[in-house]
């Protein structure tokens, strides 16, 4: 058990690895089998000692279902950009909002954010950390292409990206 | 022309007018923050729709197996909202203008 | 057929590598010409998987990649020199 772990210090990053060189290559020969696996317990023991350790997942079942389903945002908040776009720029209602945060870690911060510039006409602009203690209040600070109602949309963030990233770290 | 054929046409066909949307929110909004709505969202949603429509062509039409395209729909869909949140940190330190509807500016000290 | 179809969705295309030159062009500001140099990355791309369909060749691909990790590279250096004046810290 010990020296596996001192050959493959993380095994899900080197099997990644492994299956991201068979995607760029394309193919599964020999020769691109046999490097792939060179690389991915190469690349891991280069790099392990420079790695910031992460919260891991705690629950692989509904990280699932959050991608599934924020794939799924991305395409209706398309469809409500391109009505906004192709509408006169008079109508738009742009606005900076700030959204309080309750997750800490920096992981799921950045995945939400990212979810928050793919999705619902929101760009995720800054965290706004003000003080880095961990109890300090966090805020996101977003761009809104068209700004209904305030509340509702840091409520609707907080209660359908938040709660199932708090479910998953 | 088979129904898989009218598949890859018609996401191809989706995925090129998403892009085009993308660049026209370029020229046509007001200002920097709501320009930058166009490529973040429209432009990813297009290209992804074409990647689509490329792993159906060589896996369905062609029949030979070809996943690569996943590995640029993966890369974009991860880099396009960090290169959105560099560029809006960069326009918020230059203090770039906002439009006059903008409301809540006081939130980013603009 | 299908290559007629194509065709068009190369015009489509086109016209919105046009759109963003002239946003470009425009500007106002130098964050403006950034956004749109990024733009036109991610539509070339487009371009090229479009014509990857049209030749019926995966080479294509490979470029793809490479001109998806070079516009990422290069926009997100530019940011951080005008955020901080520097590149590497």
């Amino acid at each position: 058990m010990n020296s596996l772990k001192k050959w493959w210090p993380t095994p899900v990053r080197s099997l990644f690895l492994f299956l991201v060189w068979l995607l760029l290559n394309n193919s599964v020969e020999f020769f691109h089998l046999f490097f792939g696996l060179v690389l991915a317990w190469l690349i891991p023991q280069l790099i392990h000692k420079f790695r910031l350790i992460q919260p891991g997942m705690k629950n692989p079942g509904a990280a699932l279902r959050y991608g599934f389903m924020v794939l799924w945002d991305i395409v209706v908040a398309n469809m409500q950009v391109v009505k906004l776009v192709l509408g006169p720029n008079k109508r738009l209602r742009p606005a900076f909002i700030k959204i309080p945060l309750d997750l800490t870690d920096n992981l799921s911060i950045t995945i939400l954010a990212s979810t928050v510039s793919l999705t619902p006409g929101t760009v995720s602009a800054e965290v706004l950390a003000l003080n880095v203690g961990v109890d300090e209040p966090r805020y996101l600070l977003v761009h809104v292409l068209d700004l209904a109602d305030e509340a509702e949309l840091i409520q609707q963030v907080k209660q359908r990206y938040e709660a199932p990233l708090k479910e998953i770290f | 022309m088979s129904w898989l054929e009218w598949l890859v046409a018609l996401l191809a066909v989706a995925g090129s007018l998403f892009v085009l949307l993308g660049s026209f929110a370029l020229v046509k909004l007001p200002d920097f923050y709501t320009r930058l709505h166009g490529p973040t969202k429209a432009t990813t949603l297009g290209l992804g729709a074409l990647v689509l429509a490329s792993m159906v062509y060589f896996n369905f039409v062609k029949a030979e197996l070809s996943l690569q395209q996943l590995l640029i729909a993966l890369f974009l869909f991860i880099t396009a909202p960090i290169t959105a949140h560099m560029l809006i940190k960069a326009a918020l330190h230059l203090k770039l203008k906002t439009s006059a509807s903008t409301s809540g500016k006081q939130n980013a000290d603009l | 057929m299908l290559d007629l179809i194509l065709q068009g969705c190369f015009f489509v295309v086109g016209l919105a590598l046009l759109m963003n030159l002239y946003a470009a062009i425009r500007g106002p500001s130098v964050i403006d010409r950034l956004l749109a140099l990024d733009t036109m990355y991610i539509n070339s791309i487009a371009l090229l998987l479009l014509y990857g369909i049209y030749l019926g060749t995966s080479l294509n691909f490979e470029v793809a990649l490479l001109i998806a990790m070079l516009g990422f590279v290069s926009t997100v250096a530019v940011c951080k020199f005008l955020l901080r004046g520097d590149i590497i810290e």
